[in-house]
């Protein structure tokens, strides 16, 4: 009897349609694969420090003091850590209640709270209040938190963009509600096109779904373009219209890799618009530790801003946030640091820049080196990565091979990622885990691996990449003749 | 219709709810904001998208959310805190100096320190550059460097910065998967870990996957720590009460398990499974393993998952009762993964180690098919895992420093001097619960409160009403004004109707005990004399 307590049958149906393929079929394979010895490289998910990106110093001494504070009363502490590191971590354990091992406000610690507000208020000039600012575990926990907020039921839809980070599509099946695609054109460096919008919206209300929020993803992901001031604009403008509350996955800002867009926060751009849409757009904006430079994502630190959301419902978001008592303290600290950086004259401030400076610049050429490596592939064309960790190729696949896919029983996409993963080890994520367009392919990989093992990866993969098109190729126009 | 209790408990819960949501919208209205847009604050908005249907708002947001409760941090701690700052900015404002939160088990805000060897290790796993420095030799101690080592060894690139696996790192799962096997002299299976952060969010995956409507059921013990019935409601189930028997020590009989269980299937509830917290919260009974047994049974013939909170684990107070894991106890039936279905809960947030703030713990999952296993994987999977630093603490915490180690000496010495502490401090509170008109308290056994019922007479209960509250919280807002002391209303965690509790923890230091006895006692004593027949 014991097992029919639960079983596949009997399991809440929501946690059945849920899908992410970041970690899903292509990452099991590889896990396999490397348990039986091969080597793997891991460019399915964006977690720097896997792929041999270190951690910036002068945070890992500050959050080592704060983890042991004994050390500070030690005389000798100042031979292996700076003074500057020492003064950091006496401030953050003064905002705490407690030290790392007390409970924090369930919103986060107030004095952190407060440099996110400062922070947010240097980078965009219109003030912050940190009673609206919420930390969490991690940027997904927040957004799982407005989500969960938003959704009453399968009426309710979420305008998502194509491709879009998994985490929204598993969320919403995860909640029980739908989600309203709207497709980025890929030909037009994945741009967002209003009458995309517009169409998406206009059909899910003929469906009879109430379309309550819209997520855009700035700097986006898989697909890396850099929103412009006059895009958000017209994004602003149109939740303005159709009554939606704007959420702004904004955790790659630090990572842009061309000049020409740099990043704006919705926040900014909303605010710049003045009344009435500047009071009345209802904007939650997300960051985090993981990403940036900073690339710290096991620490599972990140934040949420509300930006007006009723008071009322600013209690309720704070009630559930209390079931979860607080958010980890250490990861609190990482975000403070992040947010409130060294300064010139501070003794750890050079290493800070030229290790911020290393890891960014670097990112920078992998971003180009990836770009151009993918375009001189066969049958692959692949769009700049402007910001974010990742490229996001579109892969040509000739028809023979879209048929052998079928016959192995794979979605294309799949098909091509597992055969590339066993000739190579690379392990990627199949662009159908993203959404594509119909009859379009793609795969998603980072930029994260090691400078200089770049060459290698991506003649490895032009290898197997014009090998497995002239493969295909060839058997199509043998039939042709 | 949510169920939160049957009979007429509904009411109170319901009018108290009502409160809950009036007190809240005051206190609301006296939140700092700087917000760019004060026409958002006040209720009668003059923005006219106050009346768009769609505005994210109250009315709109999901109605589960609102449904759902949690008092320990509820309407009494948002009123603590404003006296707090109070105080702060005129010391004079209030009979007291200070508030003294005996809300909830948040042992190092109160000034319980750390264990010293797990906080080396961690130090250490936070900045591993440091392990290349002679100079680190003299700051700790050579087996924290060891272990920081061994752990690091474990994760790929010694990255701890990195996301690890969904279900944490492999190499912790098997140091915990050890340590339960020498807890329980049962092996445990790595690959049933799924660590996370904190015990919670293991329970909420739990409701999730067993929840698919609000028929369906979850059998939580009454009085329970509201986590439970918080996650019933935020994941649309329906919580069955099963009342825990004051009168024989908070005593958990099998016949009212099967008379509820009865009850609501009448009623077209299908139970999917049983919370037991062991040792009890708020109760702090520790279960006699017979009784584990019954319960074992009682679940393997109904065929209802086992939900066991055992977070408490280490927080035992009386020698005549032991920690048994209902794994080990199920195991030692005979029974394994064909006979019940199991999930254990542990933290880092309790024990003597409290480490509350770091977010630790895990789920020992037993008795799933694959294919269930495989849906659980996948709900981790999606926040891809849990923070690394609490990760190494439940693995310092199930596998801690053994006779011979350098650090051996300091640890038992700092571990067996918080648990005798909170033994000391359980008594005392107990007793002086105890010597209090009207207050009968039972012992805790375990874990880290209090619960004594109160018998409020009849005049401070219609008070309680005149001022649109329940009669406990009634009792713990003057309280809390007389004294500063912070408790959490006995409704907070369900009781038998028409009965008044309060949860108080054990955890301020033992020098404030006294201080917190008197002042309850005098407060108590005038409270009393107001409201005597």
């Amino acid at each position: 009897m014991g097992l029919k307590a639960l079983d596949y049958e009997t399991m809440n149906e929501n946690v059945k349609k849920v899908q992410y393929a970041v970690r899903g079929e292509l990452y099991l394979r590889a896990s396999e694969l490397q348990k039986e010895g091969k080597k793997i490289i891991f460019t399915n998910v964006g977690n720097p420090q896997a792929l041999g990106q270190k951690p910036l110093t002068f945070p890992r001494q500050v959050v080592a003091l704060c983890q042991a504070p004994f050390l500070l009363d030690d005389p000798n502490v100042g031979l292996i850590f700076p003074a500057d590191a020492i003064a950091r971590a006496k401030h953050y354990l003064s905002l705490t209640s407690g030290g790392l091992g007390a409970y924090s406000d369930s919103r986060g610690i107030p004095g952190v709270r407060k440099e996110v507000a400062e922070f947010i208020e240097r980078r965009d000039g219109y003030p912050s209040d940190p009673e609206l600012i919420f930390l969490t575990d991690g940027a997904s926990k927040g957004v799982m938190q407005i989500l969960n907020c938003i959704i009453r039921g399968q009426g309710d839809g979420v305008l998502v963009p194509v491709p879009q980070y998994p985490l929204y599509s598993a969320t919403i099946s995860l909640f029980g509600g739908s989600l309203v695609p709207y497709y980025l054109e890929e030909t037009a460096n994945w741009g967002l096109d209003v009458n995309n919008l517009r169409e998406s919206v206009a059909q899910a209300r003929f469906k009879g779904i109430t379309v309550r929020a819209m997520v855009i993803i700035n700097p986006g992901n898989p697909t890396g373009q850099c929103l412009s001031e006059a895009n958000l604009r017209e994004i602003l403008n149109f939740c303005y219209q159709e009554n939606l509350v704007l959420l702004g996955d904004e955790v790659y800002q630090q990572n842009i890799y061309q000049d020409e867009r740099p990043f704006i926060s919705s926040r900014k751009v909303l605010m710049d618009m003045g009344p009435p849409i500047s009071k009345e757009v209802q904007l939650v904006s997300f960051h985090t530790v993981s990403k940036g430079y900073w690339g710290e994502c096991g620490q599972r630190g990140g934040y949420f801003e509300m930006t007006n959301i009723p008071p009322k419902t600013v209690d309720e978001i704070y009630k559930i946030a209390s079931i979860s008592l607080s958010p980890n303290v250490p990861a609190q600290i990482f975000m403070g640091l992040m947010v409130n950086p060294l300064k010139p004259g501070d003794v750890s401030y050079d290493q800070f820049v030229r290790e911020s400076k290393g890891i960014l610049e670097s990112l920078r050429r992998r971003a180009r080196i990836m770009t151009d490596g993918f375009n001189s592939c066969k049958n692959v064309v692949c769009n700049f990565t402007e910001g974010a960790m990742y490229s996001f190729p579109q892969l040509r696949l000739p028809p023979k091979a879209i048929e052998a896919a079928k016959q192995a029983g794979k979605v294309p996409d799949v098909f091509y990622c597992l055969k590339l993963l066993e000739a190579t080890g690379i392990s990627t994520v199949p662009g159908s885990g993203f959404g594509q367009k119909e009859g379009v392919f793609h795969l998603r990989t980072t930029i994260l691996p090691a400078e200089e093992d770049m060459p290698e990866i991506m003649s490895s993969f032009k290898k197997f990449n014009d090998e497995f098109m002239a493969q295909y190729e060839d058997n199509w126009n043998r039939s042709r003749m | 219709m949510r169920r939160f209790v049957i009979g007429s408990a509904r009411n109170l819960i319901e009018s108290s709810r009502q409160k809950y949501q009036f007190e809240r919208s005051i206190l609301s209205s006296s939140y700092r904001f700087l917000s760019s847009s004060p026409a958002a604050d006040s209720p009668s908005s003059s923005s006219s998208s106050s009346t768009m249907a769609h505005l994210v708002s109250l009315s709109t947001i999901n109605p589960k959310v609102i449904e759902c409760e949690y008092a320990v941090r509820g309407e009494i701690v948002t009123l603590a805190q404003k006296l707090q700052e109070e105080i702060q900015t005129k010391p004079d404002a209030h009979p007291f100096e200070e508030i003294l939160y005996c809300n909830i088990g948040n042992p190092q805000s109160l000034g319980q320190q750390p264990i010293t060897f797990f906080r080396e290790v961690l130090a250490l796993c936070d900045h591993p550059a440091i392990l290349d420095k002679s100079e680190t030799q003299g700051l700790f101690s050579a087996d924290s460097i060891e272990r920081a080592w061994q752990i690091l060894d474990q994760i790929p690139g010694r990255a701890t910065g990195a996301y690890s696996h969904s279900q944490g790192i492999k190499g912790l799962r098997d140091t915990i998967a050890a340590g339960i096997e020498v807890r329980d002299g049962f092996p445990a299976d790595p690959n049933d870990i799924f660590l996370t952060d904190g015990a919670s969010p293991a329970v909420h995956m739990m409701m999730q996957l067993l929840i698919r409507s609000e028929k369906d059921g979850i059998l939580c013990p009454i009085p329970q720590y509201p986590l439970y019935s918080a996650s019933i409601a935020l994941h649309g189930g329906t919580l069955v009460p099963y009342y825990l028997d004051e009168a024989t020590g908070w005593g958990l009989e099998v016949s009212e398990l099967k008379k509820q269980l009865e009850t609501s299937r009448s009623k077209g509830i299908t139970v999917r499974a049983l919370v037991v917290i062991n040792p009890g919260n708020p109760t702090g009974q520790v279960l006699a393993e017979e009784n584990q047994k019954a319960i074992v049974e009682f679940c393997k013939q109904e065929g209802l998952v086992l939900l066991a909170d055992e977070v408490y684990q280490e927080n035992v107070y009386v020698p005549e009762k032991k920690f048994h894991s209902f794994k080990k106890v199920s195991w030692s039936m005979g029974y394994g993964e064909k006979d019940i279905a199991l999930v254990s809960f542990q933290s880092v947030s309790k024990g003597y180690y409290g480490e509350c703030g770091k977010r630790g713990g895990y789920m020992e999952v037993t008795g799933f098919g694959v294919d269930v296993r495989e849906q659980i994987y996948k709900v981790a999977s999606v926040n891809l895992c849990s923070n690394i630093s609490g990760q190494i603490l439940a693995s310092l915490v199930m596998s801690p420093p053994k006779v011979g180690d350098e650090s051996y000496e300091s640890y038992s010495a700092e571990r067996d001097g918080i648990l005798s502490s909170l033994a000391r401090r359980a008594k005392t509170l107990e007793d002086a619960f105890n010597k209090l008109e009207g207050v009968t308290c039972n012992k805790a056994e375990g874990a880290m409160y209090l619960f004594p019922r109160i018998d409020l007479p009849e005049k401070a209960i219609k008070a309680a009403e005149a001022a649109k509250k329940a009669p406990d919280a009634y009792y713990c807002q003057r309280l809390l004004a007389a004294t500063g002391i912070v408790l959490v209303p006995g409704s907070g965690f369900g009781q038998v109707p028409g009965t008044w509790h309060f949860r108080c923890t054990i955890l301020p230091q033992e020098e404030k005990i006294p201080a917190i006895v008197t002042r309850l006692t005098d407060f108590h004593k005038s409270f009393m004399d107001e409201f005597r027949g």
